[in-house]
């Protein structure tokens, strides 16, 4: 059955105790146990932006007006506020999965510590579902994206850059959420993320401009991670560039190399101990 | 069953009809701290490949921890371990591809079926798809769960759950299989059924680790054993060997009732090697049982009962560890 080689070849790949090089595994894993998750719960989560997209931009727009947009042009509130939107819907996603997902894989059905016994290193395991977890995002942003073209706010072809932004939005969220759920313990703790989540949405210049608040707010407000997502998104969607959005994107590629690194030392830590 | 024992012939090289057998396992002051408590405290050995080797010891004697350093998924606080030469810390991806692991409680995906729950699995191991679905349906048959092939995880009774869980094991083909506590909550013909696909593993030349403590199975599968408590070597050899060492070929049980037991032990005195005092009977450590017996009698004293039986792994077991529950 095995040809007994009673010595290895070390390997000379770097981070060889982390890192075995089949990120897909984990990847492939997860979209087949999808096939049996509840869709309902899926959709639910893409279904909450729209009704906010349908609810402020229909109901409440006419009744706001013209409002002014990146570098003072005028634009409806629902073209204002879709944007902002997206962004949301791309935090929703991968945070779902990179809290309650990883959550109930982490702590009850002992899938990473499964995978650890393999030749799966921690890292293949960290980037694998922080994958899974940022393409929620990206097919909640996308699918949104298809919301607000069909209702005439995707105006400039520059707008399609929300898509990739969107997936650079979802891969923050995950990294740094999976690296968080990975010290909690009780469900009561995943409640805190939900705690944190929603006034980060309605506070971080989503459905109204920063400029609303005194400076202090203002500051704490541009330290949270939404808030560059919204501005990103908001700029990319009329086109308009400036070099605030590389400080923008800076945030996130900082937010998703701390949230793999920290992952994967969480894996190691409890896993590998 | 036994006669494939190296012998307490120490060294890396024993001698077997296939010729000498390189060490796969080779451990040196083996220590796990964890804070102020030490589970495994120092321990040596090794194991040549091929070798079906054991680990028996009382819950908490640090079994389990030394299972999870040699697959490298935990860290040693001190000491040297090498698998197939190799350190299972800084290389645990590499030598864990050639591990089979299963852990003391089945942990199968249960959001996958029967058959992909192996397939998927070896793909953590980065096999390739064709040949882990022909392999997939091979250890269906070897677990006799071709017809569950479809099934859902929770629908598995047990044996079948715990007969998945290493045909899953085996998907990529390991050298060294880590058994810890395979039959552990299972009935005594799933058992027999798992002893059986162990018995052909080790045909096939598989090296097996296994902790246990139940003693038969230990007697029925281990060409060697340690006896560890609290974390350290008690005693190490075949069965036979250790049978021979800790205890007498023969064990006389008497019993005189719960009152009396311990009243009538003086009068034993010089008859058989030892005694030991249990509630309900009396253990007569002696080379002839009958002869024993015969002597018990001839002093006047009758038993309510008799029973002479060969000495078991179990007698060097409670020699060695104690009687006393551990917790």
């Amino acid at each position: 059955m095995t040809q007994q080689t009673s010595v290895l070849e070390p390997s000379r790949r770097p981070f060889a105790g982390l890192y075995a090089g089949n990120v897909r595994a984990v990847v492939e894993r997860g979209l087949m146990a999808l096939k049996t998750n509840n869709w309902a719960v899926f959709v639910s989560g893409f279904v909450e932006p729209v009704l906010f997209l349908a609810a402020m931009g229909i109901g409440l727009g006419p009744l706001i007006g013209g409002v002014e947009g990146p570098g003072g042009s005028e634009m409806s509130y629902g073209a204002y506020i879709a944007p902002a939107l997206l962004a949301v819907s791309a935090m929703n996603g991968a945070v779902y999965d990179s809290t309650n997902n990883v959550f109930f894989k982490l702590r009850f059905s002992k899938l990473y510590q499964n995978m650890l016994y393999t030749s799966l290193g921690p890292l293949d395991v960290a980037m694998g579902e922080i994958y899974l977890a940022l393409q929620r995002g990206f097919l909640y942003a996308t699918a949104l994206m298809v919301v607000m073209s069909s209702l005439g706010l995707v105006t400039t072809p520059a707008a399609l850059l929300m898509v990739p932004a969107a997936v650079l939005v979802a891969f923050g969220f995950a990294a740094l959420g999976m690296g968080i759920t990975s010290f909690m313990k009780r469900f009561q703790h995943l409640d805190w993320v939900n705690f944190a989540l929603l006034p980060m949405f309605l506070f971080s210049a989503t459905l109204y401009p920063l400029s609303v608040y005194p400076t202090g707010i203002q500051l704490f407000i541009q330290a949270l991670p939404l808030w560059h997502g919204v501005e990103l998104m908001r700029s990319l969607s009329v086109g308009y560039f400036t070099p605030a959005l590389l400080g923008h994107v800076s945030y996130y590629v900082v937010m998703v190399l701390a949230g793999v690194v920290l992952t994967t030392a969480r894996l190691r830590a409890l896993f590998l101990r | 069953m036994l006669q494939n024992t190296p012998g307490s012939e120490p060294g890396p090289s024993l001698p077997t009809a296939r010729g000498a057998r390189p060490t796969v396992i080779r451990a040196r002051g083996l220590t796990k701290r964890y804070g102020d408590f030490t589970a495994v405290d120092g321990i040596s050995f090794e194991v040549p490949a091929g070798e079906s080797f054991g680990l028996l010891g009382p819950n908490g004697a640090g079994k389990s921890t030394t299972m999870r350093m040699i697959g490298g998924v935990s860290q040693r606080t001190s000491g040297e371990l090498e698998i197939m030469g190799l350190d299972p810390e800084a290389q645990g991806p590499l030598v864990r591809a050639h591990l089979g692991v299963v852990p003391q409680q089945d942990n199968l995906d249960e959001e996958l079926r029967v058959r992909d729950n192996l397939i998927v699995y070896g793909r953590y191991f980065g096999l390739d798809r064709r040949y882990l679905r022909a392999k997939a349906d091979q250890l269906l048959d070897f677990a006799q769960l071709t017809d569950k092939a479809n099934a859902r995880v929770d629908d598995l009774s047990g044996g079948m759950k715990r007969r998945l869980t290493i045909a899953r094991s085996l998907i990529n083909e390991p050298q060294m299989l880590l058994l810890d506590e395979p039959t552990t909550g299972l009935d005594p013909q799933a058992r027999h059924v798992l002893w059986d696909r162990l018995f052909r593993l080790k045909e096939q030349g598989v090296t097996l680790i296994l902790t246990t403590h139940y003693m038969d199975e230990a007697e029925q599968l281990c060409d060697r054993l340690i006896v560890v408590d609290h974390g350290r070597i008690m005693a190490e050899g075949s069965p036979a060997e250790l049978i021979r060492r800790y205890s007498t070929r023969e064990v006389l049980e008497v019993r005189f009732g719960t009152d009396r037991n311990a009243a009538v032990v003086p009068q034993l005195a010089g008859i058989g090697e030892r005694h030991e005092v249990l509630p309900d009977r009396i253990l007569v450590y002696a080379h002839d049982g009958e002869a024993a017996l015969e002597a018990i009698v001839g002093r006047g004293l009758h038993p309510l009962t008799s029973l002479v039986r060969r000495s078991s792994l179990e007698d060097v077991f409670l020699n060695l560890t104690g009687r006393s529950l551990v917790e």
